[in-house]
């Protein structure tokens, strides 16, 4: 029984508040959102912080509700993990998902243009999507990655790690300061 | 004209149209898991209520958050008014909200409507 008492002594260490790994629905999305602003409300979060650490979530929640949509499978080894951190400077919202080798060039592509602009270009860059992108199949309009860069005011953070059978465990990371 | 009423949800907003009574809003939280499926019944409305539309329409959005593919719907919902003869949007928004006020400011410069700026 002793992983009980190192999972809850790792999540003290990184000062996680919310760690939720399974299926992802919008149920689940609503539920988690739920308890994260609970949580934000009962510590006297600042409503400014509030709002932007809420808006990461959902995007960084239904980017993994629909990709696994997408990916329609039944593996538990490809379930996906969400948390959010509650440290003295800042919050962190961590998505991890499986994503398909072959997409891991997309993913990163998108993310490094996003990280490449500032306040500015990224504004442009929301408005060119808007204008121009149709809800994909997904449900999804493209501008996921970007919103959370401009709501954080960050650079978003990611990494793959390999797993197996042409997949990679896609991990990614908004910082959004706590004043 | 038949009313397009909404109850709002944790997920999604609260929609009232009435041509009757003059009151167009969208208010709350959007941020539902099909923004396409849920917004198609306004673009419906709103396509009908141009056919005969009253000679004023303040259409206002009191939105707390929207997602992404709302925001996408919600331009929608923006470019249908366009088509709509003495239309303006009030846009509110809450007095702390910065980024609720610069969406609005976007939104403005994406078609060719006047917006006027509330706070709440």
């Amino acid at each position: 029984m002793k992983y009980i008492y190192e999972l809850h002594k790792r999540m003290v260490d990184h000062d996680l508040i919310l760690v939720y790994e399974g299926e992802f629905t919008q149920e689940i999305t609503k539920s988690v959102l739920s308890m994260a602003e609970r949580n934000m409300d009962s510590s006297g979060e600042e409503s400014t912080i509030k709002r932007k650490v809420f808006n990461v979530m959902v995007e960084c929640l239904q980017n993994v509700v629909k990709h696994a949509d997408q990916l329609n499978n039944k593996n538990p080894n490809h379930n996906a993990v969400f948390m959010v951190g509650k440290h003295e400077d800042q919050y962190t919202i961590i998505s991890g998902n499986p994503i398909k080798d072959e997409n891991i060039s997309i993913v990163q592509e998108k993310i490094d243009q996003i990280n490449s602009l500032d306040k500015d270009g990224l504004k442009q860059l929301y408005k060119d999507i808007i204008k121009t992108t149709e809800i994909s199949e997904k449900g999804g309009a493209g501008l996921g990655f970007v919103d959370m860069a401009r709501k954080s005011g960050q650079k978003l953070e990611y990494d793959f790690e390999k797993m197996d059978n042409g997949f990679s465990f896609f991990a990614l990371k908004s910082n959004i300061k706590r004043q | 004209m038949e009313i397009l009423n909404l109850e709002g949800a944790e997920d999604t907003p609260k929609i009232i149209l009435d041509k009757g009574n003059g009151i167009y809003e969208i208010s709350g939280r959007s941020l539902p898991e099909d923004s396409a499926e849920f917004y198609q019944p306004v673009l419906d409305w709103i396509e009908e209520y141009n056919k005969d539309p009253n000679p004023e329409t303040e259409f206002v959005f009191k939105l707390e958050y929207f997602n992404t593919a709302s925001s996408k719907l919600i331009l929608d919902v923006l470019s249908a008014l366009e088509d709509v003869q003495g239309c303006k949007i009030t846009w509110y928004f809450h007095e702390d909200d910065e980024d609720m006020e610069e969406a609005g400011e976007e939104f403005s410069e994406l078609v060719e409507i006047p917006f006027e700026y509330k706070t709440y």
